[in-house]
């Protein structure tokens, strides 16, 4: 339930994994907002006025001021909303700072190497994304006993800080697998991953914002051939050069 | 005077990460043991505080380990409440300050890297360009965020002064290495008058190593790149 005078505007894209973070924090929270889906190859005038050094999705627009980064929403939603539902971060300190780096970790390493995936040309650059995939997602796994302590989520036995930033890429792990032909939380080698993938999918605030696989999947396909296609092109262009 | 805390830094005199949390703790007032690390030999301690990223800073408190830099200066932030506060209090302020110190490391300063990563002209042009528009942006937020006051944090150094300030002896580094200036008194005036201030500040002035160290550090950076390169061709 929004508080009296509270206007929020979430510009998005359902593909991305960083809009669907702020999504599930709003969703967690219980914060009504307006839905924006942005075309990014065709960016409105609200998204490059609010976000004018990145021009990025998301943008949380809260009574007409923009925040940006998806982390940086997440952390101003506990801030500006204290009284919609427990934060995402813990209160102490200590344990706020094993969150943001976890949080960082999934950025920095996780995504990228997805984005290696994505870029893969080669069967030799496949490998390597795929290696370092995994070995993410073993980290993470790690992760997930030392901050969950036999608990359901990284923040316990509720949704904490690290389960919305890696909840944003919930969807893109069933997607990507299947693009891929990955099984990147594996039961066997990840089971608290695997678990923890399963939960947070079944999470009535989750269902409610989380894309369609179907539709991601499809666009990962679409990923891979234009990937595939520039590296044909670019073959073809230094064969002739050569 | 405060307590001596149980409170180890894991760092480095040149590396900008490690710097901003050596002025961070100067701005409160904290002592700690500064524990300079070799990067090229890692010390044991560092594996095992740091060992899914072994990189410096760490900070080690009560015997429990804090790594990456900015998270290191929200705990710090967090444990030592007392003024100055590091981040502003209201959270739209936070949410901006936290905004350009993330732009710093995941723009400024990679771009920054990459003029000294850069194997040909091409690329090292490139990145300058990069670069010095990310200072033009730097110098916007500047105008429009400090309102006439010394710092990005206002009166006193904060979240976002930490964060680019740490870097100024880098920048210096490689205007002497490469010839362009990136803090300049014609295209970034206000950033100019605010480096000064920065590097006269109490908390800061003595965490500021001369950059012809970072020129020396770079310079072996550059060769341990070209060695690996050459060794994977």
């Amino acid at each position: 339930m929004a508080v009296g005078g509270d206007e929020l505007k979430l510009l998005g894209m359902f593909s991305s994994p960083f809009a669907l973070r702020v999504k599930l924090a709003l969703s967690f929270k219980g914060l009504s907002f307006q839905y924006v889906e942005e075309d990014l190859r065709n960016k409105s005038e609200l998204l490059v006025v609010s976000n004018p050094v990145h021009r990025k999705v998301p943008v949380l627009i809260h009574n007409g001021l923009p925040v940006c980064e998806s982390m940086v929403i997440v952390q101003y939603l506990d801030e500006a909303f204290p009284g919609a539902g427990a934060p995402f971060l813990p209160s102490d300190p200590y344990d706020r700072a094993v969150a943001r780096f976890w949080a960082s970790y999934i950025d920095e390493k996780l995504f990228s190497a997805w984005v290696a995936l994505f870029a893969a040309k080669t069967e030799e650059e496949k490998a390597e994304g795929t290696k370092q995939t995994l070995a993410a997602a073993e980290t993470l796994e790690g992760a997930l006993r030392e901050c969950s302590k036999g608990n359901p989520f990284f923040g316990g036995d509720a949704v904490g800080y690290v389960d919305v930033a890696l909840g944003g890429f919930a969807a893109w792990v069933h997607a990507f697998d299947e693009v891929h032909g990955l099984r990147q939380f594996d039961a066997a080698r990840t089971p608290l991953l695997a678990a923890w993938l399963a939960r947070f999918g079944e999470l009535d605030s989750a269902k409610a914002v989380m894309p369609d696989v179907g539709r991601l999947v499809e666009r990962g396909k679409m990923m891979q051939a234009q990937a595939a296609a520039a590296a044909s092109t670019a073959a073809t262009a230094a064969a002739k050069t050569s | 005077m405060a307590a001596k805390e149980d409170l180890q830094l894991l760092g480095l005199a040149v590396s900008p990460f490690a710097i901003r949390v050596r002025i961070a703790l100067n701005l409160k007032g904290v002592s700690y043991e500064n524990l300079e690390q070799n990067l090229m030999d890692k010390s044991e301690l560092l594996l095992k505080s740091n060992p899914v990223h072994k990189k410096v800073p760490v900070l080690i408190h009560g015997g429990k380990p804090i790594c990456e830099s900015l998270v290191i200066l929200q705990y710090v932030d967090e444990v030592w409440t007392a003024a100055p506060s590091i981040l502003p209090a209201e959270p739209y302020n936070r949410a901006v300050a936290r905004f350009w110190a993330g732009f710093v490391d995941d723009k400024l300063f990679p771009s920054m890297v990459g003029i000294l990563k850069a194997t040909t002209e091409e690329e090292r042009a490139a990145k300058v360009s990069e670069t010095l528009a990310a200072m033009g942006k730097l110098e916007e937020a500047f105008a429009e965020r400090a309102s006439g006051k010394p710092f990005f944090g206002g009166d006193s150094i904060g979240y976002v002064d930490l964060a680019l300030g740490s870097t100024l002896i880098w920048l210096e580094a490689v205007r002497r290495m490469f010839g362009v200036a990136f803090i300049d008194a014609g295209e970034t005036p206000l950033l100019a008058a605010w480096a000064e201030r920065f590097r006269e500040a109490e908390a800061a002035n003595g965490e500021l190593p001369d950059a012809d160290i970072a020129v020396e550090f770079g310079r072996t950076l550059q060769a341990r790149w070209a060695a690996a390169s050459a060794a994977a061709n």
